[in-house]
This record gives structure tokens, sequence and C-alpha cells, in this order.
């Protein structure tokens, strides 16, 4: 079964600290080394006129194959005797040129096209759909090739026109990003507002997607320099004008009386184009969060040097771990053989500076064959809480104390391997999110069986009929017919049925739920809370529900678990939380709940 | 006229020819000045879809929208942004309701400036607004993921007031939230109406929120309005089948209470097969 895990620390109001795009770029070094090297170029490329020491046709025939650092041409003379250093920085000019026209045509056509297509309806989406399929299709370099036989030398006309032979990769990215946007609710909300489209597009659109643009346009950019030196290279394009690609043709044909001259137009080309890639790739790694400090692992281990004598490193530390006294209090007593018993835990995670912790000392017990729910708002780590104890946290998360025993057996410190015959098996788990947790490539039946040929000794046709029956005994009318059915053909009332048949398949002796009903309809979540009910009763199983909604404690639960910011403030049987709760915290809950308003009157008609 | 909104056999649907999903089934309501109407209904029910077609962000294929007695079903965008000042919206998610890379000040002068306000006077109005929905006034130059969920449909709901609505399309608007922020943004919506008069069409499926916001009831089941009336009648004595089935799923707070519920869905149930 695949499960989603929630990630990432819960907190109550989101203390975001502004951190500029720009300041984000700038701590990885890879990106600040690329924006120097294009500062360089540009620079050079704007400067070209005044800093370069000789004209590039400039001739010395003394200097002809000069050694680089022996005279005045720094860098060496070339076969023909002209400065090496001048001409490459005369060549930096044209290949600006290249990089800026080749961006600002394929930014201009490509953006431009993307965004309308997306934004506007079928009919213009179509058509421009066709065109950039056409111009996808054509083959750029060929078309090049062709363009400088026909135009002649024209660096600058061959690469407006190479410019719009690659906007297709921006339209695409454009226009898909342009769609998923104007389905969102603030676009709805400035239409609803009276923005007009072009504002809209303008300022929500174009803001959104702005960050893979400059991406984008900066590879294109790069790859363009690439291709234009390549064909320099083969002797195409203005061969009276410097460029890289024309030297490096010069310097191959002296590779043999010269070979350092490969070295600087090889150089030059190598730097800029990498430096074009790598801002793009730093870009994409800030925009989509994926740039991890280097010292992240390094945090890790800090915090748990921090948390002191409650670190559990290994397994052995961790059976020998003793609960705090003040535990007592809570009536848990470590060694009896409680089906299920959380000990003292924390669990926190890096943030910024130093740690935040989400579960703080929360010690709990559910004994065989009674419900207990954990009640609480977002950000009170009751699903941390349960993750822990099914072993699903993230990797990000620290256990920074505690003990979670299942029958006796202390369950955290255990190798995933040792951790398999638990999970599954003696513990099942019932996600929030029915159809989310169905892999959609695969029918539900193969699913099924899957999870019980994992969790018991049933092979072939036997794990089938398993599957089959347990289907059944979920309510499912038509079980031969549904196990032969994709997730996106049931509804979400049954695609919650079939994940309770594959957690209930092998008789698990405790059954974990997170928000078991949450996203299912008022009438499919009363049916799916008897089921529950029926399937507890039948079995004998514990279980623990994780809720945010009373209802549903009220309605299966034997005893509740109250929790705030991470702890536990109240636990009591419903019957006493509900009719006199102790905690402020549980009594605001409870007086929030809207079930004793008196529905307001109706307006009298009016005079 | 009384009514502030009359819709009349309403019908909307997705796809074209064969394929064509009929979403909304002839479904007519209104609502008078400074009056809630609770529509209520499950996934799929249409409720949604409703109140898109009244914002003009879905389109009617037959049937009339009257707004102060004019049609407003099929309109141009002129006449649309003209109508934007009276008819306006709050949205479930108050996470993606608000343009992320936009201040407060921006999200709420955004509907004033489209409307031809300068961009000075707009931010001396905002101030008003967000002080009426509780909100302190330094929120203006901080950003949407700086706020909790609650403060956020705040936001959102002082930008649906910013234009001086007479009707705010509220759909699942606190159904996002926590429980005890979901009380609270609930009574900021009653004490906005008794102050400014606007009239609310609130879409929920949670049974609980419609009865403590709504003056009149619809129940909507499979693009149809099944039963409407004043709350007290149908929250309390409902007459149609799917009403009472509707209802007696609906979870209490209290676990005595509960399982009478669940007696009474149970019979509910056996009577029907």
């Amino acid at each position: 079964m695949t499960v989603v895990v929630a990630t990432g620390p819960v907190e109550d109001a989101p203390r975001v600290v502004r951190r500029s795009l720009r300041r984000l770029l700038l701590r990885n070094p890879l990106t600040v080394a690329s924006l120097v090297v294009l500062t360089v170029f540009a620079a050079v490329a704007i400067a070209q006129p005044w800093i370069q020491p000789y004209p590039a046709a400039h001739v010395d025939l003394s200097r002809t194959d000069a050694r680089p650092f022996t005279s005045h041409y720094i860098l060496g003379g070339d076969q023909y005797g002209r400065d090496i250093l001048s001409r490459l920085i005369a060549s930096t000019r044209g290949a600006a040129e290249v990089a800026v026209i080749l961006a600002a045509v394929s930014f201009f056509v490509g953006v431009t096209a993307g965004l309308v297509a997306g934004y506007a309806g079928k009919l213009t989406d179509t058509i421009s759909n066709w065109i950039f399929a056409a111009l996808m299709a054509t083959p750029g370099v060929v078309v090049l090739i062709a363009l400088y036989s026909l135009l002649g030398t024209s660096t600058a006309v061959a690469m407006a026109v190479f410019g719009i032979l690659v906007s297709p990769n921006l339209f695409w990215m454009v226009r898909s990003l342009t769609r998923s946007i104007r389905d969102e609710p603030y676009v709805d909300a400035a239409r609803v507002a009276g923005l007009s489209s072009v504002r809209i597009i303008g300022r929500h659109v174009l803001t959104a997607i702005r960050g893979p643009i400059i991406l984008m346009t900066a590879s294109l950019a790069g790859s363009g320099l690439a291709i234009q030196a390549g064909l320099a290279f083969l002797g195409l394009g203005d061969s009276t004008k410097p460029s890289w690609g024309g030297m490096l043709t010069d310097a191959f044909g002296n590779i043999y009386l010269a070979r350092v001259q490969l070295i600087w137009p090889a150089t030059a080309i190598g730097l800029v184009v990498g430096a074009f890639s790598l801002l793009s790739i730093g870009l994409r790694d800030v925009l989509e969060g994926t740039y991890v400090k280097p010292s992240k692992r390094a945090r890790r281990s800090q915090v748990k040097v921090v948390v002191g004598p409650h670190a559990i490193d290994d397994p052995q530390s961790a059976r020998h771990f003793v609960p705090n006294p003040s535990v007592a209090a809570l009536n848990i007593t470590p060694g009896t053989a409680s089906l299920l018993t959380i000990n003292n835990l924390r669990i926190a995670y890096a943030s910024g500076t130093g740690f935040s912790t989400v579960v703080r000392d929360v010690s709990l017990r559910v004994e065989d064959g009674e419900i207990v729910g954990i009640v609480g708002e977002s950000g009170s780590g009751k699903t941390q809480t349960v993750l822990a104890a099914l072993g699903l946290l993230v990797d990000e998360a620290i256990v920074a104390s505690g003990s979670i025993r299942f029958r006796g057996t202390e369950l955290l410190g255990l190798t995933e391997k040792a951790r398999l015959p638990f999970r599954g098996r003696h513990i099942a788990y019932v996600p929030q999110e029915p159809t989310a947790n169905l892999d959609p490539s695969f029918k539900i039946g193969s699913q099924l069986v899957y999870g019980i040929r994992a969790q018991s000794e049933l092979r072939g046709r036997d794990a089938r009929e398993l599957a089959r029956s347990t289907l059944d005994r979920v309510g499912i009318r038509d079980p031969d017919r549904v196990l032969n059915l994709y997730p996106h053909q049931i509804s979400g009332g049954m695609a919650q049925r079939v994940l309770i048949a594959g957690a209930v398949a092998c008789d698990p002796q405790l059954l974990i739920a997170d928000e078991p009903t949450t996203a299912l309809d008022v009438t499919i979540q009363a049916d799916v809370l008897d089921l529950l009910r029926s399937l507890q009763k039948e079995m004998g199983m514990g279980m623990l529900v994780v809720t945010h909604n009373f209802g549903v404690v009220a309605d299966i639960c034997d005893r509740v678990i109250v929790m705030q910011a991470g702890s536990i403030v109240e636990e009591g049987t419903v019957q006493d939380v509900f009719s006199s709760p102790q905690h402020a915290y549980t009594q605001l809950l409870l007086s929030s709940v809207l079930d004793d308003a008196e529905p307001r009157a109706e307006l009298p008609v009016e005079a | 006229m009384a009514e502030l909104l009359e819709v009349r056999n309403l019908r909307v649907s997705y796809g074209h020819g064969n394929k064509a999903n009929e979403v909304l089934k002839g479904v007519s309501l209104s609502i008078r000045p400074r009056e809630t109407l609770g529509l209520v209904g499950e996934s799929g029910s249409g409720k949604t879809t409703l109140g898109r077609a009244l914002l003009g962000l879905a389109h009617p294929s037959g049937g009339t929208i009257a707004f102060e007695g004019r049609d407003v079903g099929n309109l141009t965008f002129r006449e649309r942004r003209q109508l934007a000042k009276a008819l306006q919206v709050v949205f479930q998610d108050p996470y993606s309701s608000l343009d992320p890379s936009m201040c407060v000040r921006d999200i709420l002068t955004e509907p004033l400036v489209a409307q031809g306000m300068r961009k000075r006077e707009a931010t001396g109005h905002v101030r008003g607004l967000l002080d009426r929905v509780g909100m302190p006034s330094d929120a203006l130059d901080r950003f949407p993921r700086e706020f909790s969920g609650g403060q956020r449909q705040r936001v959102a709901i002082a930008r649906a007031l910013a234009l001086g609505p007479k009707l705010i399309v509220c759909d699942e608007p606190v159904s996002a939230l926590d429980l005890s922020t979901q009380r609270k943004v609930l009574d900021l919506f009653v004490e906005l109406q008794e102050r400014t008069g606007v009239a609310y069409l609130f879409i929920s499926h949670d049974l609980a929120v419609i009865r403590h916001v709504s003056h009149r009831v619809a129940v909507m089941n499979q693009g149809e309005i099944v039963e409407s009336g004043p709350a007290t009648q149908v929250t309390d004595h409902p007459q149609h089948p799917y009403t009472q089935r509707l209802w007696a799923a609906h979870l209490v707070a209290d676990p005595t209470e509960q399982s009478i519920r669940r007696q009474t869905r149970l019979a509910l149930q056996a009577a029907r097969a």
C-alpha cells in the first residue's frame, strides 16, 4: 500500500522569515560564481571598444605564434600574427549579441504566445499548439545552415530566426504553468473583482511563473551561444568578424605548432555556457526548494546531542530506555504488555538555527479492544504521534526521546527490516485521503493482493480469495467486479472501504486511522464509522483514531486524548471529557462546537 | 421587487453534445437583502457550480439569474465589471485564494483600483477594512504566508467587502479552518452582515455551520434543490427523505445524543432498504 506522509513540522501560526529570491540565490556558491562570470562577460562585451589592446585585424608578423606572456600580446599571437587577447575580447561582443538576441526573441515569442494560449479559450490554444508543434518539428541547426547560405553572413538575423525556432520550449512551459494558475481561486477572485484579462495575466499569472521563465531563458541563451560557436567552428557566419568559434577553428588548424592557442577560446565558451546552465540550475533549486543546505546533516546530529541522555541512536539504548518518573501520573507502567504504549515521546524538526519540537513528552496507551481518539487542531502533533508509532515519519523528523512499545516490544530504533512484521501485519493503518493512497496505475485487486502477500504466507489464488472476502466483509456488494477496477473508477467512500479492507485483511491487532472520514461526505462518513465500529467489535482489535472532529470522537471512541501544540492536555473516557472537560483548552474547543446553536430566525418581510 | 437575487430554472452543463454532463438541472432560489441563504449539499451536488454561475465563472445553459431585477446570466466583460461592485466572493481555501506574491495592501486595493479608485485613496479605505475584519493595520505590508488560516480568511473577507457589495457568495468559507477559528470567522460573517446589510449565499456541506449562519436553508442533491425554507423548519423538521438522511448522518459532539442519532439513522436506513 502506498502511503502519503504528512511532511514537515506543523506550526500554529506561520512565522515565515521573509527571504528574498536574491538572498537565497546568493547562498549557493555555484550560482554566485556563475553570476560573476556572466557579469564579467557582460562588462567586457560593453567595454570592448575601450579595453581591446589592438584592433582585431592588427597583424604583427614578428609575433606569429608568439607564446603567451612573452610579449605585448599577453595571451600570445595566432598564426597570422594577430593578438589573441584582442580577438577574444572582440568576439565577446558578438557572443553577447547572440545571447541577447536569442533570449529576447524566444522570450517575446514564447512567453506572449504561451500566456495567451494558456489563458484564452480552447480555439486559440489549439491553433497556437499547431503552430508551435510545427516549429518544434523544424530541425533548427539545418535551417540555420540554410539561412547562412541564403542571407549571407548576418549573425543577428540568423539568431533571431533561431530564437523563434527554440521558442516552443518556452511556449509549452508558459502555457502549462498559465493553465494551472488560471484555475487558482485567487485568479477567480480577481475576475470577480472586475479585473481585465490583461491585468490578471500581468499581475497574477506572470508574477507566479516568472522564475521558471527566467530559468529557461537563461538556459536557452546558453545553448544558443554553444550552437553559434559550433556553427562558426564549421566556418559558417561572418568570417571577417572574430568569433570564439572561428578562433577555435584557427587554433585547431594550428594545433601541431601551438597547442596552447586552443585553450583561450575553449575556456571562454566553456565558462560562459557553463555559467548560463549553472545559473539556471541554481535558480531552479531556489524556486523549487530542492537546494539542501550542506549543514543539514551536521545540524541533525547536533540536535541528538542537545537532547542528551534520552537520545535514541541505536536499538540497544532504546531498549534500556528508562521513562521519566513524571509519567507515573498518567498511570503508565512500562513492562505491562499493553497493546500500544507510548512513553514520553518527543519529536523535533530542524528549523532555522535551532529546532522546533512538534510532539512534546506524549505518553498514551491503547488496550486490546478499545477505541482511543486523539483529537486536536492543526499543529497539535496528533498525526506526528501516530506516524511515529507506524515508523512513517519523514526523514527530517528527529525522535528526540521516548519509547513506543507494541506488546512490550520497543519499536523505536528498530531497523526498517525488523519493523516490517509490526507494520501492516500487527499494526494496520487507514489514511486520510482515500483516493490519493491508492496507486492509480494498478487495479484494486492487485494492490490488495500485494499487501496480503507482504503480510502473510498466502500466495496466488489464496491471497486473491482473501482480498475478495475482505472486500465483502467491508460491505462492498460486488467484490469480484471491484477487484478488477482501477482506483479512479470508484468513489471516495468506496476507496476508503478498499483501504480499510487492505488494513484489516490479515487481522491486525491494532488499527491506526488518521482522519479516516475527513475527506468523505457526511452520509458516507457515517457509513464508514459504522463499518470501523463493527469491524472492531468483530475482531476485537484496538483502534487509535486521529481526528479534528469531536463528532467522530463522540460517535466511535471509548477514550479520548486532547492534544494542543504537541502536548496532551487532557485524557479520559469519552463520557467524562464531553460532560465535564477539565482543561481550559478542551472547554474552549467544545464550546466552539456549533451543534447547540439555535438557527437564526427568518428575516421579517420588509415593510 | 423585494428580492435581491432571483434565480429561475438555472441549468449548467459541462462538456458538449453526447458527453454533456448537466450539473445544475433547473435550480430556482431567491435571496433578499440582508439575508443569508444557506446552501447545503454533498460533493457533486452542484452547490459550488451554482455559486460560480452567479459570479460569472460558469456559463448557464438555461434559465435566468436576476440581480436587482436585471438579468445577469450572460454579461459582457464591461457589464460584469460594473456588477463586481455589488457581487463578491469568499472561497473555501484561504491558502490558494490569496495571491502568495502580493502583500495584503496590494490584495485589498486591487479591486478598488480596478474600479477606478486612486491607489492612495484605496490604501486609506483598506485600513478601515482591516479594522472591520479584526486584523491589525500593520498587516498591510505583510504577505499571506505570514498569517494563519483564520487570518487569511479574514483578509479574503476584507477583499470581498472592499467594494461594498450587496451579496457575497461564500463557498465553504470555514471548512478549511480549525474548530475554534471556525466559530470566530462565522461570528464575524454574522456581525458584518448586521453592520453592513450585505446578503450571503452561504455554501457548505456542514449542517452545523449552515444552521449557525442561515436565515433560510436550501438543500441540494444531484443538481436539484430538494427542500428549502426557514432555517428552523428545514433543520429541525426536515420533510424530504434526502434531507432527513443527511441530517441523521450529521455527527454531534455529544456521546449520548450521538448514539441516539445513530439509532435514528440506522432505522431510517432499514426503512429505506
